[in-house]
C-alpha cells in the first residue's frame, strides 16, 4: 500500500458547508486537508505551505477568485495540480471564458469539476492528478 | 452606426453620377443617436450586375430604376422579396406612373421617387429609409441585450439556489451513511446547518418575488397616505429580537408622524431591508439610528449603523443583484444579495435617490429621499 498520509490537499471555498463536507470526504480518502474560507486566506496559506494538490472554488470574493489563485499558485509551485470546482457550468449558461488563446495562457488550472461530482469520481480524479505529478517528478 | 451602403442601379450614367453627387455630403441625424449616418454610394448600369452584388454582398439600400436594358427593376424587386434578401429598395420610376409605383410598393419597395427628381426629393426619401434602418437595428439590439440580462440573472439565480441544495444534500448523505457514528447528537450541527440553508433559500425566494413584482410592474400598487414614522417603528419592532441577540440598540428619530402617498408594502420593504442590514452588518454592542425628516417635496430617511463598514471601492457594487460583499467579516452573515437592489428599484418608483456613505470598521449610512 502506498502511504498517503503525508499528502496535503488545500481546499478553498467560501461556502462553509461545502468546505466542511469536502474536508470530510477527502480526509476519508486518506489525505491531510487544509482549508481556506476565501481567496485571501488561501493566498496567505500558500505563502508558507506547499500542498500536493489544491481545489479552488471559482467564485469567492471575486468572480474569478479561483483563476487568480491558480495563477498565483502555479507561479509559486508550477508542479502542484489544481482543480477548479464550480457550481456554475455551461449547462447553466454561465461559462467561464477559456475560449481564447489568451485566456488559456492565463488560466492555469489542470481540471474543472462540477461541484455536484460523485464522491468516487472525485477520488479518482485526485488520485489521477497526483499520480501524473509523481510520475513527472520521477522522470 | 456609421455608413450605410447604397447601390444605384440605372442605365443612364448621368443619373448615377448625379445621385452620387447629391448623397456624397449628405448625412442624417436622429435624436439620441450618437453619430450621424453617412452614405457610401456605388453604382451599376444593369440589373444583372446589380443582382450579382445583391446576392453576394447586399447593400443596405438599393436605388433601383425600373427601366433597365435587360432584367427590369420590378423583376429584381420580386427576387429580393422572394428570397428575403435584406435590402431596402427605393424605386426610381421613369414616369410618375401610379401603376408602377403601386406594383413596386406591393412587391416590397420601401419608397419610390419619380423621375425627374429634385435633390431634396431624393434626400428626404433616403433620410426616411436611413431612420427606418436605424430604428430597426436599435430595437434588435435592445431585444438582444434585454434577453442577455435576463439570461445572466437566471444563471446566477440557479447558482444561488444550487449551492444550498448541494450543501443540504451533502449533509443528508453523511447522516444516511452514519459517517460519524451512531450517536444522533453528533449530527445535530449538520441538521442545524441544513435548516439554516433552507431558511436562506426561502428568503431568497421571497426577495425574488418582491423583485420580480416590482420590476414587472405587475404588482398592484396601492397608493394611499402612509405614516412613515409608524411604518419605521413597526419594522424596528420586527427586527428588535435579532438586534437584542447581538446587543444592538435601534433608535428612531422622527419629530412627527410623517405622511407620504405611497404603497405601504413598498415602504415596509425599504425599512425592513435597510434596518436588517444595519443590524446584520453591525458589531456586538453597536447601535442603529434611523432618522426621518421632511423637506418641501420629499421625505428623507437615513439609516446609520456602527458596524463593519466597507471600502469605498465596494460601494458601487452594492446595488447589483446577487452581489454580497464577501470578506472575513461578512462570512457568517446570511443574506440573499437581493435586498438592496430591491430597495433601489422601489426608490426609483418614487423618483427618489439613494446614497451610501461608509467607513471601514466604523459603519455605514444609507440615505434616501422619496418624493411625496
Amino acid at each position: 500500500m502506498k502511504d498517503l498520509s503525508k499528502k496535503t490537499i488545500l481546499i478553498a471555498d467560501d461556502d462553509y458547508d461545502y468546505l466542511f463536507q469536502m474536508k470530510m470526504k477527502i480526509e476519508h480518502f486518506g489525505y491531510h486537508v487544509v482549508t481556506a474560507e476565501d481567496q485571501k486566506e488561501a493566498e496567505k496559506i500558500i505563502q508558507t505551505l506547499k500542498p500536493d494538490l489544491a481545489i479552488f472554488d471559482l467564485m469567492m470574493e471575486n468572480d474569478d477568485s479561483g483563476f487568480i489563485l491558480s495563477y498565483r499558485m502555479k507561479k509559486l509551485y508550477p508542479d502542484v495540480p489544481i482543480i477548479i470546482a464550480t457550481g456554475v457550468n455551461a449547462e447553466a449558461g454561465y461559462s467561464f471564458s477559456v475560449n481564447s488563446e489568451e485566456d488559456r495562457k492565463w488560466i492555469k488550472a489542470d481540471l474543472y469539476l462540477d461541484k455536484g461530482i460523485r464522491e468516487d469520481q472525485l477520488h479518482k480524479e485526485i488520485t489521477k492528478l497526483l499520480e501524473i505529478k509523481d510520475n513527472k517528478q520521477k522522470s | 452606426m456609421g455608413k450605410l451602403k447604397i447601390l444605384v442601379v440605372d442605365d443612364e450614367p448621368g443619373i448615377c453620377s448625379g445621385i452620387k453627387r447629391i448623397l456624397s455630403n449628405f448625412t442624417v441625424t436622429y435624436p439620441f443617436m450618437e453619430e450621424n449616418i453617412e452614405f457610401e454610394v456605388d453604382d451599376v448600369l444593369t440589373g444583372e450586375e446589380a443582382l450579382d452584388i445583391i446576392t453576394t454582398k447586399p447593400p443596405e439600400i438599393l436605388l433601383l430604376d425600373n427601366k433597365l436594358p435587360g432584367i427590369s427593376g420590378v423583376e429584381i424587386l420580386e427576387k429580393i422579396t422572394k428570397e428575403h434578401i435584406n435590402v431596402l429598395v427605393i424605386m426610381i420610376t421613369s414616369h410618375a406612373s401610379i401603376d408602377i409605383a403601386v406594383k413596386a410598393t406591393a412587391n416590397g419597395a420601401f419608397d419610390f421617387v419619380p423621375k425627374p427628381f429634385s435633390p431634396q426629393e431624393l434626400k428626404s426619401s433616403v433620410e426616411n429609409i436611413a431612420k427606418h434602418i436605424y430604428l430597426k437595428q436599435m430595437t434588435k439590439k435592445m431585444k438582444v441585450e434585454g434577453k442577455q440580462i435576463r439570461f445572466q440573472f437566471l444563471s446566477v439565480l440557479s447558482h444561488e439556489l444550487k449551492a444550498p441544495i448541494n450543501a443540504i444534500e451533502g449533509y443528508l448523505k453523511i447522516i444516511k451513511d452514519k459517517q460519524i457514528g451512531n450517536n444522533i447528537d453528533s449530527y445535530i450541527p449538520m441538521i442545524d446547518r441544513s435548516l439554516a440553508r433552507i431558511n436562506g433559500m426561502r428568503n431568497l425566494i421571497m426577495d425574488l418575488l418582491d423583485l420580480t413584482h416590482i420590476e414587472a410592474g405587475k404588482k398592484k400598487r396601492e397608493l394611499k397616505p402612509v405614516n412613515i414614522t409608524k411604518t419605521a417603528q413597526i419594522a424596528i419592532d420586527t427586527i428588535d429580537p435579532l438586534a437584542i441577540q447581538m446587543d444592538i440598540k435601534i433608535h428612531l428619530h422622527a419629530d412627527n408622524d410623517f405622511i407620504i402617498t405611497a404603497d405601504p408594502e413598498e415602504i415596509e420593504i425599504i425599512f425592513n431591508n435597510l434596518l436588517s442590514n444595519a443590524v446584520k452588518y453591525n458589531k456586538k454592542g453597536g447601535s442603529v439610528d434611523c432618522i426621518i425628516t421632511e423637506e418641501t417635496n420629499s421625505i428623507r430617511i437615513s439609516v446609520s449603523d456602527t458596524g463593519i463598514g466597507m471600502e469605498q471601492k465596494e460601494i458601487p457594487k452594492l446595488f447589483k443583484e446577487f452581489v454580497r460583499l464577501k470578506n472575513e467579516k461578512t462570512r457568517n452573515i446570511t443574506g440573499t444579495g437581493l435586498g438592496l437592489s430591491i430597495v433601489k428599484d422601489i426608490v426609483q418608483l418614487y423618483n427618489g435617490s439613494i446614497e451610501v456613505k461608509s467607513k471601514l470598521d466604523q459603519g455605514t449610512t444609507f440615505s434616501l429621499s422619496l418624493h411625496k
